[in-house]
């Protein structure tokens, strides 16, 4: 008796609460979502969120609010995560390779597997630059010179155990030359050593190519298919090295986040990500479009973990 | 449009309210101890995005130049830096309040300022293409004995004792070591904490390592905090005048210092006050009042650091190679708004750099009478408010402001830790500056040091490569100077002495 009344009190109850709940989602966003850069302002990850953020508001009547939260190459960010609330309403940028080869390290205060990922959005291929005026015309010029040298041509790049460095050794391997990487604070600082002749080529990113078009070149880029701003630069691929690579930018969630938000906010990104308008702006400053949705993630993780973390031991960046 | 539009173009009602409005944002959020030049420019991206480029770049110029200036407050009045750009500001800024200058100090610290802003500025205007090539000239060595050449100041900070420097510096570099290693990843010091995984961020320690002994000791003695005057004596913009008037070959090699300083990407604010410090207390007559309240000391870091604004704009528009790290946000400003800096910016899009440029010009004329009223009033307000409401006060501000630079609570924390050590080891005559240099130096050098010791390995060459460019060489030079010239000069005095005697 009791419990059909209970039945009878809480159906309709419950069946409002649902409906309260459904409209919930099919609001979110309902306020301002607030997106943290784990890295500094002005660099790669800074920007690209940048380019996001004009376009969510606009098509969602509700601002991104970028924060930055830097230190220890992204980890200090990652590691707080998963404390922050999870509601949907704060996110947070996550990066390729840093994600995989940081945990494997050392103990950095968050494991790959404990980011809820929810949407790569984008990556900046792997490419190989040189100063307009170098002797390299092509790839094929720059493995002569170093197979006769061995040792002798030096790189700038990004940090250690970046999608740079990890190029590099990659490509060392399969070219069976022998260069030397320079580390260096970051694109900028990396770029600056090879405009200023310090170092003979610098790997770097088809961006760098897009933002100095006057003064570098690019021998061979990282991806499937050429890059649309770079029509005239092979691919690697084509000339016979089995490379796809770049720093991988997506968005994660603190791990208490519900299941359906997640759903929506990667179709959120999705949307984005389909807007020509977008397109063109990133494909413009030399950036590649991929679109991992919260299904796809899985496999692409699982896909990604194997090929960085060879690539990491290769380096000697983890043991 | 030849110059004369672009001024006119830069002079509009609506660029004048932005550039007045940027530097009195810019003086405020400098003063505050924590909130830097770089986290202003960043939270005000979203508002240029429906700008013209150019008014951007104004509001953004604007608001740079002021904080960069408004750092010279909290470093007179509370000994500590606002900015990392105003260390070297506390060194004669602090004795000055404490004698009762600190007004004369605040208003010579704006007309150094705008000294500094303007001749970083009219550099841009006329040299920006040539001078971009600095910023290549410089490779890792040379950024490398650029380090070494601050640390030599240490002998010139430590106050006579100059075996507790180094100690101070040793420890700082020591710090500068912690956390992820920038270059090599390596995670270094941590002893297993992730409070230390970040590092320690260079303005907590400065707010710790200054300004938190100085609350301690306001608390532990009974004295007021600055000595007053009873008569209000204005500006004292007459008293300061002359004295700028006196030392202006002071101000102009502090301020070209600066500038080039500025267009080294890998140094900023903080190196070109240093250098600029300590080339002012070398050519100085009056060596040993610096550290004691010697006004040139703070007009030469004053100005160095405003010229750095200009400066830096130089590689970043050139050839977008950000100069200093608001430089960086400001060019990722640029990207989203579908600028592309380079050499063809001056030429073909004259309307944008041409205009912006004078709009900098604009606000670092209007920053001297803003400048002058924040500062008196920023005065006024410290002086004259209770020990009981100051003290409070300040160390809120310091909590907030350390917390906001990352938005991390370890910052909080190591800020507090090295305050207290700080407080500890000035009982025992440690200053904080040594350890502040070694912790900002350390990492320059080191990664100086190990870039160029690959490359020249890579090329066999390593003793060309540290001893044999010629910048190298000529910083190489300043350093033997700098450590020997005391040396040399007080054995001429003695031989001078003596052979006077005879």
């Amino acid at each position: 008796m009791l419990t059909t009344i209970k039945r009878v009190i809480l159906a309709p109850l419950t069946a409002a609460l649902m409906i309260l709940s459904a409209g919930a989602i099919a609001e979110y966003p309902e306020k301002a979502i607030s997106y943290v850069i784990p890295f500094g302002p002005g660099g790669e990850s800074d920007i690209t969120a940048r380019h996001q953020q004009p376009f969510f508001k606009k098509k969602f009547g509700k601002d991104l609010v970028i924060s930055y939260k830097p230190g220890g190459g992204g980890a200090v960010g990652w590691a707080q995560l998963n404390k922050m609330p999870g509601d949907g309403y704060n996110i947070m940028g996550v990066n390729l390779p840093h994600i995989i080869v940081k945990p494997l390290q050392k103990d950095v205060g968050f494991k790959t597997d404990d980011l809820a990922l929810i949407h790569m959005f984008h990556y900046t291929p792997d490419a190989v630059v040189v100063n307009i005026d170098s002797q390299f015309k092509t790839l094929q010029d720059l493995i002569d010179h170093a197979k006769k040298n061995p040792g002798k041509v030096t790189f700038s790049g990004s940090g250690k155990g970046t999608a740079n460095h990890l190029a590099q050794v990659t490509f060392d391997k399969l070219a069976g030359t022998k260069t030397t990487y320079v580390a260096f604070k970051g694109t900028g600082a990396s770029v600056t050593a090879l405009l200023g002749n310090q170092v003979m080529g610098q790997w770097g990113y088809t961006s760098v190519g897009a933002k100095h078009s006057d003064k570098v070149r690019l021998l061979a880029v990282a991806m499937e298919q050429r890059h649309p701003r770079f029509p005239d630069v092979p691919t690697f691929k084509e000339l016979g090295f089995d490379i796809v690579s770049g720093a991988y930018r997506g968005i994660a969630v603190p791990n208490s986040t519900p299941e359906d938000i997640r759903v929506k906010l990667s179709s959120l990104i999705d949307q984005i990500n389909a807007d020509a308008a977008f397109k063109q702006k990133m494909e413009n400053d030399g950036f590649a479009l991929v679109n991992v949705d919260y299904k796809g993630m899985k496999a692409f993780m699982e896909e990604k973990r194997k090929g960085y973390a060879a690539a990491a031991k290769e380096a000697g960046v983890i043991k | 449009m030849d110059s004369l539009g672009y001024l006119l173009a830069a002079l509009t009602p609506y660029h004048v309210a932005l550039a007045i409005g940027g530097v009195v944002a810019g003086t405020v959020v400098g003063s505050l101890p924590g909130l830097t030049a770089t986290m202003a420019v960043a939270v005000l991206i979203p508002i240029t995005f429906s700008m013209e480029p150019a008014s951007a770049l104004i509001l953004m110029g604007a608001i740079y130049t002021g904080a960069i200036y408004g750092g010279a407050y909290a470093a007179i009045l509370l000994n500590t830096p606002g900015t990392p750009s105003a260390i070297a500001t506390t060194f004669d800024g602090y004795p000055m309040a404490k004698r009762g200058d600190g007004d004369l100090a605040i208003t010579l610290a704006c007309i150094a300022s705008v000294c500094g802003g303007l001749v970083g500025a009219l550099f841009l205007l006329f040299l920006a293409p040539p001078l971009a090539n600095v910023a290549l000239s410089f490779g890792p060595v040379e950024y490398f004995w650029l380090a070494i050449l601050g640390l030599t100041l240490i002998s010139a900070l430590s106050q006579g004792n100059l075996l507790k420097g180094l100690i101070g510096a040793c420890f700082g570099l020591l710090l500068s070591c912690i956390g992820v290693a920038e270059i090599s990843a390596d995670v270094r010091l941590t002893f297993g904490s992730q409070t230390l995984l970040g590092g320690i961020e260079t303005v907590s320690a400065l707010i710790g390592l200054y300004c938190i002994p100085v609350l301690i000791d306001l608390v532990a003695t009974p004295d007021r905090h600055l000595k007053v005057e009873d008569v209000s004596r204005g500006f004292r913009l007459h008293e300061a005048l002359d004295i700028s008037w006196r030392s202006k070959f002071n101000l102009a090699r502090s301020s070209v210092l600066g500038t080039l300083v500025g267009i080294l990407p890998g140094a900023g604010g903080s190196i070109a006050g240093l250098v600029a410090y300590s080339e002012a207390r070398r050519s100085s007559k009056q060596q040993q009042d610096f550290g004691h309240g010697a006004p040139e000391g703070v007009q030469a870091t004053e100005s160095a650091n405003n010229a750095t604004v200009g400066g830096g704009f130089i590689p970043t528009l050139v050839l977008g190679i950000p100069g200093t790290p608001p430089d960086a946000v400001i060019l990722g400003a640029l990207l989203i708004q579908g600028v592309r800096t380079g050499p063809n910016l001056f030429t073909e899009h004259g309307s944008i750099v041409y205009v912006f440029i004078w709009g900098l010009l604009l606000a670092t004329v209007l920053m001297l009478p803003i400048g002058l009223l924040i500062g008196r009033y920023a005065y006024r307000s410290i002086v004259t408010v209770p020990k009981a409401l100051l003290v409070p006060t300040v160390a809120f501000m310091t909590l907030i402001g350390t917390y906001a630079i990352r938005n991390s609570v370890s910052d909080v924390a190591i800020m507090i830790v090295l305050g207290v050590l700080g407080w500890v080891l000035g009982r025992f005559g440690f200053s904080a500056s040594p350890i502040v240099l070694g912790l900002i130096l350390g990492s320059i050098a080191e990664q100086g040091f190990v870039q160029g010791w690959i490359i020249g390995a890579a090329a066999d060459d390593l003793w060309g490569q540290f001893f044999g460019r010629p910048i190298s060489v000529g910083i190489f030079a300043f350093i033997l100077l700098s450590l020997f010239s005391p040396l040399l000069l007080s054995r001429f005095r003695v031989k001078r002495e003596l052979t006077g005697a005879d």
